[in-house]
């Protein structure tokens, strides 16, 4: 390389960077290519894709499926016929779940992170126990989970019935609005080590004198949770909590593998919907319609979401 | 440090108990189910097996052709790892170092896909991999590397991001003094940037090997027989005879282990790597 990029005083400055976009650009070129090849072509056909009565006589040939102009939307839409209100009902649910799961590893990964807050004996391993149901693959954890609901053989109705005496009903868990319930508390049990290990990250970047201050101004540990530990999180929450979100309403591998082949539609989650309308019934210009309405509702929730939390975040500062 | 009174002790250790039994629970029926004999597993559920036998874990590979899929599962998400981030490192590196323009358009892009639903991309990829068959006669439907590539959907954009953030934290000093000694920029990224970087570009390439061995969504259409992986292929422990369940527990095991020994031993780079992306 014969030209030394940029003065030292212009890289020094924050912000600064070595100008030299033909560089740049050549380091970027590989990213760019499988970006266009994965994402951006992709998307390109699946917009077009929504435009077309793309049915099971046209997947060999689909170039040449006829036009159908706004069709699949307003049947995805059209609350009134049997596809459109499954879509609503199934967005439903997913939001429900997706909120449900959020609120609850959350709150697990809080205590969790609070209890092994101070430095004591065996914090490390049961810091790596709790991680377990996050590392562990999703599917391997809900085939588990599977097991254990099952109805007769499985160890959730024995240890309901047969040890603890609560009920003398043997539930179907996997079937009925039980499914609903089996799903959220599955779904939570996956989740909650992630939430527990970037809270604990962002606990641990709380300065000490922050609770020393507190406790000589005569806070209890209940406020200085709420003055101290809750506020110093916000941030670290607020990207959790979206993150977080985001998985779960996009969650496939749990309905798909606790459930089987037939999901119930008490927990007939968003992916496994659109997949069902895709490939069960091969009509993927409506799938196609479906994902761009999803894409569109969680791009309208997310920017909702940074546009409120950024709002809150500037008035606090 | 928070405050803590004498009596917190017991609702800490009321605490720590029953999170360590929501985690122990299921692994120990897991661990158990898997050496059960049969009829332990058809019958009512049983905390005590009745008999110990390592049975299930010899019968998993007959039952259903589990090496091949084991074969499967090794080569496309190994593949997967190595190529997006491989690919990662230089884009990671010009997002980091250079100012260049469509920078900021390059970095959304990329950071907003990795939120998009995978069945967006599963639908069409099905659709342009079945028209280039035709066109071209080469086959990436069914095929591993047609499945590898569908991977880099979730697992480039993941890479790139979290790699932007582990270059970020490297003082750019460290280059400059390697381009000082006469060597361009790639020579400074390859030689200082790369090896310090190193437990961070692991990570990462651990993380997208373990995403990609869990995959299920992307596995349960673009595979045939002979390139399904294991998470499809587990399914096929059910039967109509039944659900060989202690041979099911006893798979789940076998493929869980070795990933999740790996992701608990690099947990700490992916903390680091997290909590910086999510504070900047």
């Amino acid at each position: 390389m014969a030209d030394r990029p940029g003065s030292t005083g212009a890289r020094r400055r924050a912000g600064a960077g070595w100008r030299r976009p033909g560089l740049a650009y050549l380091l970027l070129l590989p990213a760019l290519l499988l970006e266009l090849l994965v994402h951006l072509v992709p998307m390109a056909v699946g917009v077009w894709m929504s435009f077309r009565e793309l049915t099971q006589f046209f997947i060999r040939n689909w170039s040449a499926a006829p036009w159908a102009g706004l069709r699949n939307y307003k049947v995805a839409v059209d609350v009134d016929s049997a596809i459109g209100a499954a879509l609503l009902r199934s967005l439903w649910i997913t939001l429900a779940y997706a909120l449900l799961v959020v609120v609850g590893s959350w709150l697990l990964g809080f205590v969790a992170a609070l209890l092994l807050q101070r430095p004591m004996r065996n914090r490390g391993l049961l810091r790596t126990l709790f991680l377990v149901p996050y590392a562990l693959p999703a599917y391997a954890a809900v085939i588990a989970w599977n097991f254990m609901l099952q109805r007769d053989t499985g160890m959730i109705n024995h240890l309901l019935v047969d040890n603890l005496h609560l009920t003398d009903d043997r539930a179907f868990w996997l079937l009925g609005d039980r499914s609903f319930v089996a799903i959220v508390l599955v779904s939570i049990w996956r989740h909650w080590p992630f939430a527990f290990l970037i809270i604990m990250a962002g606990m641990q970047n709380i300065p000490t004198d922050l609770y020393e201050a507190a406790a000589i101004d005569g806070a209890g540990p209940g406020q200085q949770i709420r003055r101290v530990t809750l506020p110093m999180l916000r941030p670290v929450s607020l990207v959790l909590i979206l993150v977080l979100f985001l998985w779960t309403f996009n969650d496939f591998t749990t309905p798909f593998v606790l459930f089987g082949a037939a999901t119930p539609e008490q927990a007939d989650l968003i992916s496994v919907h659109i997949y069902q309308s895709s490939f069960v019934t091969w009509n993927f210009g409506l799938g196609s319609a479906m994902s761009v309405l999803l894409l569109l509702f969680l791009l309208l929730l997310t920017a909702g979401y940074l546009l409120l939390t950024s709002r809150r975040r500037r008035r606090a500062v | 440090m928070l405050f803590e009174p004498r009596w917190f002790r017991w609702v800490r250790w009321v605490g720590l108990t029953f999170f360590a039994g929501l985690v122990l629970l299921p692994l120990y029926v897991m661990a158990t189910s898997a050496a059960k004999p049969l009829r332990d597993v058809q019958s009512d559920f049983r905390w005590i097996p009745s008999g110990l036998t390592l049975r299930p874990f010899a019968d998993i590979w007959r039952t259903i052709p589990l090496g091949r899929y084991f074969v499967n599962s090794v080569i496309v998400a190994s593949t997967a790892a190595l190529l997006s981030v491989v690919v990662a490192v230089f884009a990671a590196y010009a997002i980091s170092r250079f100012r260049f323009p469509g920078r900021g358009l390059f970095s959304v892009t990329v950071l907003s896909t990795q939120m998009f639903p995978g069945i967006l991309f599963l639908l069409p990829l099905f659709l342009i991999y079945v028209n280039i068959d035709q066109l071209t006669g080469i086959t990436l439907y069914g095929s591993r590397f047609g499945l590898v590539i569908t991977y880099l959907t979730f697992s480039l954009p993941f890479s790139i991001w979290m790699l932007v953030g582990y270059f970020n934290s490297i003082p750019r000093e460290l280059d400059e003094a390697a381009l000082v000694d006469g060597a361009g920029p790639v020579g400074a990224l390859l030689r200082v940037v790369v090896p310090v970087a190193l437990p961070g570009i692991v990570a990462v390439a651990i993380y997208a090997f373990v995403t990609a061995w869990s995959e299920v969504l992307f596995a349960s259409i673009m595979t045939t027989e002979q390139s399904r992986t294991l998470p499809v292929g587990l399914q096929l422990y059910s039967t109509q005879a039944g659900v060989y369940w202690n041979q099911v527990m006893a798979a789940s095991l076998v493929v869980s282990v070795p990933v999740a020994a790996g992701f608990l031993m690099l947990q700490r780079f992916l903390v680091q790597g997290l909590t910086a992306g999510a504070v900047k």
